[in-house]
């Protein structure tokens, strides 16, 4: 047994500030050290647990790393193909129409090959919450370039750098979303930091708020990063997504409901 | 005046050491341990446990989860 504790004077059960919570399973997470998709999915479970919508929850996991979403969230959870969950989450609420749906994607999965459902559920205006991971890459084949990669980032088919001429713009799909007439929620945050984490929890406490309104979809991006893609530490890639992600996704709320 | 001291535990079987709770801890309390965990990972820990104030920091930003956080007045 490891020995990692503090002082053990202090640690009683009346002087707990934080701990995990149960809605997150002790199963150990998939992710490569210091992913963000951690962070993501604990700051949702710890809202489910505050609202009290544990049997209410229905979320739709996509394809790419989160794919296991069920493996670690201790809710009701159905698979999509790649880039449907939007879809998939049109049908669940529909049918369902008191449960809380929720799908979870990556920025492969949303902006490449679901462009087409994302914009179709947001322009419905389907009552669902859409968390969007955006790490600028193909985090789970291997990183290869995405339609959000930046211009001149490096990944493994775009190895000197994305060059516009022959390789396109990157896609601000956040951007695009809220232009939408049916969303009524859409943020962009991110997770590396302590603030940052408090801003996203409050930002998805409010979307999940706003499901019961029956106003629109919400839509939140979470700018993440990808250790592994970009050949980097997690603190390093944290201090690159500062320095390169943040200027082109700036964070903020991009459209909020009028009062 | 009433002192706030803390104190963490961190189920380092469970920690990847990405050290992004280390980065983030305003006192410099955590540290990386010298050995491995049965992963292989250089597991976070409290090294300078007398400085933690309980802020709960580190474990806003552990991406697994593993930081439980105590605080009290002394």
């Amino acid at each position: 047994m490891i020995e990692a504790t503090g002082i053990k004077e202090i640690i009683k059960p009346e002087n707990l500030v934080y701990r995990k919570t149960d809605i997150m399973t002790d199963n150990i997470l998939s992710y490569c050290p210091g992913c963000g998709h951690g962070t993501a999915h604990r700051i949702l479970a710890e809202i489910i647990d505050e609202l009290g919508l544990q049997s209410e929850t229905i979320g739709v996991s996509p394809v790419g790393c989160s794919v296991l979403l069920y493996n670690y969230l201790d809710v009701d959870i159905q698979e999509a193909a790649h880039g449907r969950a939007p879809a998939v989450a049109t049908a669940i609420k529909r049918l369902l129409p008191d449960k809380f749906v929720f799908t979870y994607q990556g920025d492969g999965d949303l902006a490449a090959i679901g462009t087409a459902e994302t914009i179709h559920a947001c322009n419905r205006g389907e009552n669902i919450l859409i968390i969007f991971i955006n790490n600028g890459i193909y985090g789970m084949t291997g990183g290869q370039m995405a339609p959000t990669t930046l211009e001149g980032m490096k990944s493994s088919t775009s190895p000197y750098g994305r060059d516009i001429k022959s390789m396109g713009n990157p896609l601000k799909m956040t951007d695009i979303v809220a232009t939408l007439a049916g969303t009524y929620y859409v943020t962009r945050q991110s997770v590396h930091t302590p603030a940052n984490v408090k801003k996203t929890k409050k930002a998805i406490r409010k979307a999940v708020q706003y499901q019961k309104l029956d106003k629109g979809t919400c839509f939140i991006e979470i700018v993440s990063n990808c250790p592994s893609g970009w050949k980097m530490t997690p603190t390093q890639s944290n201090k690159w997504m500062e320095e390169t992600m943040f200027p082109f996704y700036p964070l903020g709320d991009l459209k909020v409901p009028e009062e | 005046m009433a002192k706030i001291r803390g104190s963490i535990v961190v189920d380092a079987e469970r920690c990847k050491g990405c050290e992004v709770c280390m980065v983030s801890c305003p006192t410099g309390t955590i540290a990386m341990a010298k050995e491995v965990n049965g992963k292989g990972y250089y597991y976070a820990y409290p090294a300078n446990q007398e400085l933690c104030i309980g802020c709960a920091n580190c474990a806003m930003v552990c991406p697994d989860g593993v930081i439980t956080v105590y605080k009290t007045k002394i």
